[in-house]
């Protein structure tokens, strides 16, 4: 293999040749960028950089070129059947309100949605406001109180009314895996539009959207080492031809007259505007790096790391877990309360040790500590942070 | 900066005015909903003299310790002195200079404070 994952792959990253101690533990919320990411935007900005899809001229061609590469890559990487399907956006925000959207307009006054109680607000507010819209009903699948899906009365919630299923691959806050390949076979046979939110899956699982059975999925570049301010939504070529564009202008159309436009097929009518260009080409960099490791040894990594991180965490006394408590059905982000230390304290404390890691609001406990772990996190890492919490323990409860 | 001092420490571990009162002449609560930190002041005066000052409430070391060290300041002090507490004030009195994000747990006491006066 040409990259080892751990402590060795921090020799990948600047960031932490920069800053030697840094143990980065906030990696739900994004995650440090490889050289080689940073080596390809450079590039192209030092060697190519012109505006995409217009001139004749070589540097435009090449960037183009690169750009669409990025593309073909990111199709690949997800196993979509054409880069055509693959739409570049400016988050997982921005995708999952094009799906909501533009599928919304398909939908019916009285159809049903529904989502899971573990949404991010990306995949539950568009919906929300789409359902005002449209008069659409939201329904959602329940969580339990070890944060995974509560699928006992599935069959009764998944009706020939469910006209869509919006769903994450993996919680932000409790890491909890959810169970796709039940959901999406039973939304498929009652007929409904699937969409699944990978912002945190991306970085995690292995994704091939033919073998999940999904019609559009959205993720975020940043979450998957690659640059802010490029997003991706995938969708089934036949479907992204029948919804109406989300955003009107340059690069989306075919034709345009003063009264009237016509507009391109996928991708580009869902890609109005000057894209992300370097970003974009970043990104590409980024799906490379991921590759070059392999998502099944990535999986395998960071499923002995949270199994560690759990037993680990399990010691530490007055600490409560959120999320599942068996490493298989969860990523390595771990969502905790501490007895008598507020989650501030816990933050402020760690980050002394150098342990970068937020608070995080859920399930009803007015803050919580979240730590996420990702490829370039080892045991040491777990040890600094089991060590700060100790540390905090000593310091503040009495 | 180290904010876990000593001195802040002793107020978070051994608070001097935590409690509440039921003859208070103004109180007033703050809550920062995203970090559940939650303060009540109660004043208790005569004339324009605070004959006792406390608080309640639940929060990180940081808010809580400046609720105690405010508290414990306004003791016998006049109402008028309310006027010249202010951001400058509190860092002084922490002996910490906490960043922006922390600065507003150790402001919440002082936004209650602050709060109580207006509501009379
Ligand atoms: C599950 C999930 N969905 C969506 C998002 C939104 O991603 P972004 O902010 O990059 O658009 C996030 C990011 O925190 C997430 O964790």
């Amino acid at each position: 293999m040409k990259y080892q994952l751990g402590k060795t792959l921090k020799e990948e990253f600047p960031i932490f040749i920069h800053h030697r101690d840094l143990v980065f533990l906030d990696n739900a919320a994004s995650c440090q960028k490889p050289k080689v990411v940073l080596e390809a935007m450079d590039k192209l900005y030092r060697t190519s950089y012109a505006n995409v899809h217009r001139g004749v001229y070589s540097i435009s061609e090449a960037a183009t070129n690169m750009y669409e590469e990025s593309r073909v890559m990111v199709a690949k990487f997800i196993n979509a059947k054409t880069e055509a399907e693959v739409i570049f956006t400016r988050n997982a925000t921005e995708a999952l309100n094009v799906a909501a959207f533009s599928v919304a307009e398909l939908l019916q006054p009285g159809d049903e949605v529904l989502l899971t109680q573990l949404e991010h607000h990306a995949s539950l507010v568009p919906w929300q406001m789409a359902a005002k819209k449209h008069q659409l009903k939201l329904n959602f699948i329940p969580v339990n109180s070890e944060g995974r899906l509560e699928l006992e009365n599935i069959d009764k919630i998944i009706t020939p009314r469910t006209k869509v299923l919006a769903i994450t691959a993996m919680s932000n806050v409790t890491g909890t895996v959810t169970e796709l390949d039940v959901l999406i076979p039973k939304a498929k046979a009652a007929g409904a539009i699937v969409i699944i939110d990978a912002a945190q899956a991306v970085q995690h699982l292995p994704l091939d959207v033919q073998a999940l059975g999904c019609d559009l999925l959205a993720f975020s570049g940043h979450k998957i080492f690659g640059p802010s301010g490029v997003g991706v939504l995938w969708g089934k070529l036949d479907l992204l031809q029948k919804l109406e564009p989300f955003e009107y202008g340059g690069n989306m159309i075919s034709e345009v007259s003063y009264a009237t436009a016509s507009f391109a097929e996928p991708p580009a009518k869902f890609e109005a505007g000057t894209p992300p260009i370097a970003e974009v080409i970043g990104l590409g960099a980024a799906i490379k790096f991921v590759q070059e490791i392999g998502s099944e040894a990535i999986l395998e990594y960071e499923n002995d790391l949270t199994a560690y991180g759990l037993e680990q965490l399990k010691k530490v006394p007055g600490l409560r877990l959120i999320g599942p408590a068996d490493q298989h059905l969860r990523g390595p982000v771990f969502a905790f309360v501490m007895e008598g230390v507020h989650p501030h304290d816990i933050a402020s404390i760690l980050d002394g040790g150098h342990c970068a890691m937020p608070l995080h609001k859920r399930f009803g406990i007015p803050a919580t500590t979240r730590a996420s772990f990702t490829i370039y996190n080892s045991e040491e890492d777990v040890g600094a942070l089991v060590a700060g919490l100790n540390k905090a323990r000593q310091l503040l409860v009495m | 900066m180290d904010l876990y001092q000593q001195n802040i420490l002793d107020y978070y571990r051994h608070p001097r005015c935590n409690q509440k009162i039921t003859e208070a002449n103004y109180s007033a609560e703050v809550s920062n909903p995203l970090c559940g930190d939650r303060i009540e002041i109660y004043l208790q005066t005569s004339g324009d003299k605070i004959k006792q000052a406390v608080w309640q409430g639940e929060g990180c070391v940081l808010s809580l310790a400046a609720a105690d060290m405010l508290a414990e300041y306004l003791q016998n002090k006049s109402l008028t002195a309310i006027d010249t507490i202010d951001k400058d004030w509190i860092i002084k009195t922490l002996g910490v200079n906490p960043s922006p994000s922390r600065l507003k747990c150790a402001l919440l006491p002082l936004e209650a404070l602050k709060k109580s006066l207006a509501n009379n």
